[in-house]
């Protein structure tokens, strides 16, 4: 997806590249094509197209990935709720996509 | 179009596509009857097993995010349909966007078969299978075209018809304030314009921008809708407000600028490559924008009378 760009630098994603036994499964499994293989350990190519869906951080068998993990597909409105809850504790009414 | 989408199931369960043998692949998919359709129309000519999993009749991506498709409730499908017993093999073939879902490396002691992720498309499947379950970089990668784009729009509308009807009363009603009282000749006379600059605005902000969303300058949405609304609220005065005096013409221009701005920041929710954090950070700004803009175009557009 090189047509479209996001805000770069603001997702939330890292790689403990200690813990990573060279499986693949991140490379694999990204929609934007972000990790490589290269020396048989995972590597990020394209941070800045990342949109944190975190299909790498779920499928690593040695969590050696972490993505920002508040869920929800990121709508303006399921935002702006989740705010408003956190002032008056009141729980979010869940997301109608 | 979102009426009554949450109704648009299929039952979970095992299905036949031709027919298939113990040693035919098995796909799955979540029970939302358009993901379902799809694959079935995708795979003519095939034989192979379905495993439509409980998503409550949400698409593969949205289930999988919301934690609905996940490695328990595949287990527990393949449990309930005997699948040990119908395939000789131990394999399933998920659809790539599960992955934010399915920890794919817990199925095999969940249920004993292994997962393999196919490609994001059902289209792209028979040509994954024909390459031995080998899939090239345009089948692992989102799109996001105009024809994507295009069939979204309309659920914007759809979610937020509630909004738009009670903002159209409320700028009806306020039109009729007039120094001295209330005018019904006001209501109808300013009112129709105050309704046609929200329309300008959902126009600006739920249409032209996604459809033109590569085009438009800048990265974040609240900018870019702003934009967009910019020039749709110039064209409307333009059009239909010529003769109108500037406080009026101001505040009508913010309006149709910061609800097409909202509207606009509240597609990222659609969008295949927009990331939460960024979402937020974008809103820090543009809510801001839309707030004081938004309230100024009120002042304006209710002062004005009061300024002639």
């Amino acid at each position: 997806m090189k047509t479209f760009r996001y805000i770069d630098g603001a997702a939330v994603l890292r790689l403990d590249v200690e813990a990573c036994i060279g499986c693949g499964i991140c490379v694999t499994v990204c929609p934007h094509r972000i990790f490589e293989l290269p020396n048989s350990r995972a590597e990020i190519v394209d941070y800045n197209a990342c949109m944190e869906c975190g299909a790498c951080a779920t499928n690593c068998p040695t969590e050696a990935i972490f993505v920002n993990s508040d869920d929800g597909c990121g709508c303006a409105a399921l935002i702006i709720d989740r705010w408003i809850s956190k002032v008056i504790g009141k729980p979010v009414s869940s997301c109608s996509c | 179009m979102g009426i009554a989408r949450t109704t648009y199931k299929v039952n979970p369960g095992l299905y036949c596509v031709g027919t298939p043998s113990e040693d035919s692949p098995v796909l799955v998919t979540a029970n939302y009857k358009l993901s379902f359709d799809t694959l079935r129309f995708n795979l003519q000519g095939e034989d192979l097993w379905i495993l439509v999993v409980d998503t409550r009749g949400i698409n593969v991506w949205c289930a999988a995010g919301k934690g609905t498709f996940s490695a328990d409730e595949i287990a527990r499908q393949v449990k309930q349909a005997n699948l040990d017993r119908i395939v000789t093999h131990r394999k399933l073939i998920l659809p790539q966007l599960a992955a934010v879902g399915v920890a794919s490396h817990e199925l095999k002691r969940k249920c004993g078969f292994k997962a393999v992720y196919g490609p994001i498309r059902a289209q792209d499947l028979s040509e994954y299978m024909k390459r031995n379950n080998q899939a090239d970089e345009s089948m692992r990668s989102v799109t996001f075209s105009l024809g994507e784009r295009l069939i979204l729009t309309p659920v914007e509308l759809v979610l937020t018809w509630k909004v738009v009807l009670s903002i159209t009363l409320i700028s009806l009603v306020s039109s009729g304030i007039v120094p001295g009282g209330y005018s019904l000749e006001a209501l109808w006379g300013r009112g129709l314009f105050a309704i046609g600059a929200t329309m300008a605005a959902l126009l600006a902000g739920a249409l032209v921008t996604p459809v033109l969303l590569p085009l438009i300058p800048g990265r974040q949405f609240w900018f870019k809708g702003a934009l967009v609304g910019f020039l749709m609220g110039l064209a409307y005065q333009f059009l239909f407000l010529a003769e109108a005096h500037f406080p009026e013409r101001l505040g009508i221009l913010l309006w149709v600028t910061t609800a097409s701005s909202y509207l606009a920041m509240n597609f990222t929710g659609a969008t295949p490559y927009t990331s939460l954090s960024g979402v937020e950070q974008e809103m820090r700004k543009g809510l801001p924008f839309q707030m004081i803009g938004a309230g100024l175009s009120v002042v304006f557009w209710i002062a004005a009378p009061f300024l002639q």
